[in-house]
């Protein structure tokens, strides 16, 4: 069997949401009419590299059906009563793009946990087969599976008609963005691609493209960021030549027209610094004045304890170290990196014996095998200053 | 026949060498054990017996039933505890001794001045793998 490049199965999965609108038009269930879709797609995926059909979405649409009126006849049979399902199926209106928003809505409805509205999502709206999601999320397929029954038993009998929390679909979004990539699949990619999509779907409302403006900021240093074997290599030391430019010339772009509009919010500020950071040539050129003015209104947005963490790091570069330390005194000390961070600002501030003992500590509490070993180098690096 | 290969923070039998912690070499030496590592885990990949590795927090606790209508009772962080998993290789290799071979390599694993840490390593054969012959 030969294998469809990745742009044809992108293309395939573009369909995705508009296929299971129209079945749930003709009268379907949310829960069937996406298993039957995903049956159909895997069908597709086996059979269209070497028998390309000349209607995808009529194809797709037609193999679903059959699957859901075949699911929905044993069903019936087994349980002896009639469902009101027939072979022919009824003319359904146009596809409308409103479908595939709502999607958005419901598999990312607030009652799921995160790991199932992630799921979900990459199934119904990213079209993604359950065991390319596993091999993404490394969870066995089986895993998998039952994560999105229990996901979609959970939302059964939630109305496809009503817009939901705008919020919680950027959530979900930023989670599969960072997700990264395992298996074949590359969840930072698919997560620019249903943003970019989302976008267009809300006739772009700032939020949902400043999210994707940081996406593409983001993504734009993705190759600079780990080094030979896997290293991580932090954002001053990464090679910026590297740095993708058109990338981060869309995001930019973006991100301005977004900031137009006036309706600053959490994704636009993050998408801001991300933005400054880009802007410098050389790390020496980073406007860090500016980038603190930044997470000043993503404080205010949020008040969230990582931010005032991350900006200590910027307080710290703009006006000092002693000024980062003054202001790492108001960051809760169980915040994820807090270690990292004091050991950052104790070594600039010339404490190198407690910044050797802090990166040690944050090692101890690093939250991957390449932060323990970045972060053990480092008080290595430290300790060495020390002898 | 696969086999588990512990790797622990504290525990086992009394080391072969005495090292330092990590944090307290050279930033050389840190490399050259990252590295080791790294070869160690594409090499098993190559020979087609790497299955899986998964590296542990130091933090943790105990946990057990705590009776009925009570919450469940904990007993740590491990602070006290003699015996702290780091973490584990899962191969799927031939024998025992292909087992214990590989095993003995991951033990050299290099430490300060480059020398080997001759840390232990406990390998336990899944149930149906090959185990080692009882000795005397």
């Amino acid at each position: 069997m030969s294998e469809l490049d990745a742009l044809t199965e992108a293309r395939i999965r573009d369909l995705v949401p508009a296929v299971i609108g129209v079945l749930v038009r003709r009268g379907a269930d949310f829960a069937s009419a996406e298993d039957a879709v995903q049956e159909a797609l895997i069908r597709a995926l086996q059979a269209w590299p070497d028998d390309p059909p000349r209607d995808p979405k009529g194809w797709l649409v037609a193999a679903a059906w059959h699957k859901f009126v075949d699911a929905a006849r044993s069903e019936t049979s087994r349980q002896r009563r009639e469902l009101a399902v027939d072979a022919e199926p009824p003319a359904g209106q146009a596809p409308n793009s409103d479908d595939t928003l709502r999607l958005y809505f419901l598999c990312a409805h607030p009652s799921l946990p995160s790991a199932a509205a992630v799921a979900l999502t990459l199934r119904a709206v990213g079209g993604l087969t359950t065991r390319q999601i596993a091999q993404a999320c490394l969870v066995p397929e089986a895993t998998m599976a039952q994560r999105i029954v229990r996901a979609k038993r959970k939302i059964e009998g939630l109305p496809l008609d009503r817009h939901g929390d705008l919020a919680t679909v950027l959530r979900v979004l930023y989670l599969v963005f960072n997700e990264g990539y395992g298996g074949d699949v590359d969840l930072a990619a698919e997560a620019i691609r249903l943003t970019r999509q989302l976008v267009a779907l809300t006739d772009n409302e700032p939020e949902v493209a400043g999210l994707l403006a940081l996406m593409l900021l983001h993504h734009a240093r993705r190759e600079s960021r780990t080094g030979p074997g896997g290293r991580l290599v932090p954002l001053a030391e990464q090679d910026r030549s590297r740095w993708d430019t058109a990338l981060i010339a869309e995001g930019v772009a973006i991100l301005q027209t977004a900031l137009a509009r006036d309706r600053l919010g959490e994704y636009q500020a993050q998408a801001a610094i991300a933005a400054l950071h880009a802007d410098a040539q050389k790390v020496a050129e980073t406007d860090w004045v500016q980038i603190v003015e930044w997470y000043d209104e993503l404080l205010a947005l949020t008040g969230s304890p990582v931010v005032r963490l991350n900006r200590a790091v910027a307080v710290g570069e703009a006006d000092g170290a002693h000024a980062g330390l003054a202001a790492l005194a108001e960051v809760d000390a169980d915040v994820p990196r807090y270690d990292a961070v004091a050991a950052y600002l104790h070594e600039r501030a010339g404490d190198l014996a407690s910044a050797a003992e802090l990166y040690a500590k944050a090692a101890r509490g690093a939250a991957s095998v390449q932060e323990v070993e970045y972060l053990t180098r480092e008080a290595a690096r430290v300790r060495q200053l020390l002898r | 026949m696969k086999y588990l290969l512990l790797k622990h923070y504290r525990g086992g039998p009394t080391p072969a060498v005495d090292f330092p912690p990590m944090d307290q070499w050279t930033p050389e030496e840190v490399d050259a054990h990252v590295q080791f590592m790294r070869d160690f885990a594409s090499r098993l990949e190559e020979t087609g017996e790497f299955v899986d590795m998964q590296a542990l927090s130091a933090e943790g606790a105990f946990i057990r039933y705590g009776g009925q209508g009570e919450p469940p009772v904990t007993d740590g962080p491990f602070a006290e505890t003699k015996d702290l998993i780091a973490g584990w290789y899962i191969i799927d290799v031939d024998s025992w001794d292909r087992a214990v071979e590989i095993a003995g390599e991951l033990s050299a694993v290099p430490g300060p001045g480059g020398e080997p840490l001759y840390e232990w390593l406990e390998v336990r054969p899944f149930l149906g793998a090959e185990a080692p012959k009882a000795t005397e």
